[in-house]
Formats: C-alpha cells, sequence, structure tokens
C-alpha cells in the first residue's frame, strides 16, 4: 500500500484554518465531502464520528502529528486526506504539543486490515525526518503530491 | 557483557482490529513509567516499545506475535505490566 493509494489528491489542505480539534476535523472532512470522496449526506455522521473516537483517547501521537481516523459504512474504500496547520491545532497529543501535520482516515468497517496497513504506512514515512520536515514546509498541494510520490518511491534518504 | 537485567516475554496480538493507535497509545503510556529500554519484535522487525510511530510501523494484525524485550533495573515490571495489557485485551475500566 502507498500513499498515493488513499490520500484523495485533490482534497489535500496546506493551510488549515481553525485552532481546535473540532474545527480541525470538520475542515479536513469538508475537504473530502467537497472533492467527492464522500458524500454531502455523510459528512455530518462522519465529523461526529471522528470527535466520539477522539473521547477514547486523542489521536494526537506526538511530534506535531495526529492521525484522526473512523470506520464509516458510506465508504467501500479507505480514504485520507493530509492537512497542515500553521499555526497549530490543539489536539490534547500526548507530548502535549500542538499538532501541524494531520492525516485523516475514513476506512470501510469490514477491512480492519487496510487501516492497519494505512497506518503503517503513514508512520513508517513520518519516522523520517525528512519527510516531517519537508511536509512542515510544503506551501501547496502540489508541493505535499510530489513529496508522497518520492516518499512512496523512496526517494526521501 | 552487558550486566543490565533483561526480561523476554512472548505476547499474542488478540485485538480484532489489530494494534491500531488506541492499543498502541496504552502500551506507550505505561512503557514510559519505565527506566528500562523495552524493544518489541515481530519477526525480523524490532522496534522501540516507547515509541508510537514505531508500534503503529509493526502493523501487528490479530493473531501476530511480539516478543517483548526489556534491558535495565526495572524490566522485569515493565514487561509485566506491558504483558498485561495484552493478557486484558487492552480493556481498562480507569483512564490511563
Amino acid at each position: 500500500m502507498k500513499l498515493s493509494d488513499f490520500v484523495v489528491r485533490q482534497s489535500i489542505l496546506t493551510d488549515l484554518k481553525g485552532a481546535t480539534k473540532d474545527a480541525a476535523i470538520r475542515g479536513m472532512v469538508e475537504s473530502l465531502a467537497a472533492v467527492g470522496s464522500i458524500k454531502p449526506l455523510d459528512q455530518e455522521g462522519i465529523i461526529a464520528a471522528i470527535l466520539k473516537r477522539e473521547e477514547l483517547g486523542s489521536t494526537g501521537i506526538g511530534k506535531g502529528v495526529a492521525v484522526p481516523h473512523t470506520k464509516h459504512p458510506s465508504v467501500d474504500k479507505l480514504v485520507a486526506t493530509i492537512a497542515l496547520s500553521r499555526t497549530g491545532v490543539e489536539f490534547a497529543s500526548l507530548d502535549g504539543d500542538k499538532v501541524q501535520i494531520l492525516f485523516l482516515l475514513v476506512s470501510p468497517p469490514d477491512r480492519p486490515g487496510d487501516h492497519l496497513r494505512a497506518l503503517e504506512n503513514i508512520s513508517r514515512h513520518l519516522r523520517n525526518d525528512n519527510f516531517c520536515n519537508f511536509l512542515k514546509q510544503a506551501q501547496t498541494p502540489q508541493a505535499v503530491i510530489e513529496l508522497l510520490e518520492e516518499a512512496d518511491n523512496n526517494q526521501l534518504g | 557483557m552487558n550486566s543490565n537485567p533483561t526480561c523476554t516475554r512472548e505476547v499474542i496480538v488478540k485485538l480484532e482490529n489489530g494494534l491500531h493507535i488506541r492499543p498502541v497509545s496504552q502500551i506507550v503510556k505505561v512503557a514510559q513509567k519505565f527506566s528500562c529500554e523495552l524493544a518489541i519484535r515481530k519477526g525480523d522487525r524490532t522496534v522501540d516499545g516507547k515509541s508510537i510511530l514505531d508500534l503503529m510501523s509493526l502493523a501487528a494484525e490479530q493473531g501476530a506475535s511480539l516478543l517483548l524485550e526489556g534491558r535495565g533495573d526495572d524490566a522485569a515490571q515493565a514487561v509485566e505490566a506491558i504483558a498485561a495489557l495484552f493478557e486484558r485485551d487492552f480493556a481498562s475500566d480507569r483512564p490511563e
């Protein structure tokens, strides 16, 4: 599985507005809905499900990264988007720091393996400091897309 | 030779959804309470048991066998505490 297999390119946000968890998640889900990856009718249900998941424990995993996610029956394959926040989002992260990099995932309920493999893929790249630093510096969705392709092709060293 | 005490224990992932973010976070929270090094091995890969990203990158599915390896003064207690999480299937009736 590659990042470009499940990250919806047109939905990437490089200047996410909103300093709160609620606003950040809403912005990202709306972006997926705007490009048709999730149905507009399902948008509110997906936002609510992701926020409910956050109540079980923050997906702010440290190093300025959060991976909000949910299973939802409205998708038949895993879809994800990436958002970058310039000012940082309060996410109740494990290390207490604000997050600048967000990966949001919506996966079909019957495919737990896909969710695990997407997490494996995201975490493997995030362990690479080059990837994290270049991602934080990306100013445009196109720059993020190029970085994802380089990461997928193991060109980041 | 290293004089630090070491302790190893094999555990099995019973979680239906595998070792996803929530159980990984629980492992790290518990592991960070101990001063010892804690490595977790799956097959030929060994990662830092105190790093969420490392543990997520294992993609340990239901049924996967993991080897906990503690090294340091409180290694036995740390391995015991982490193994207990697996044994109770990460159920918790109190906030970590």
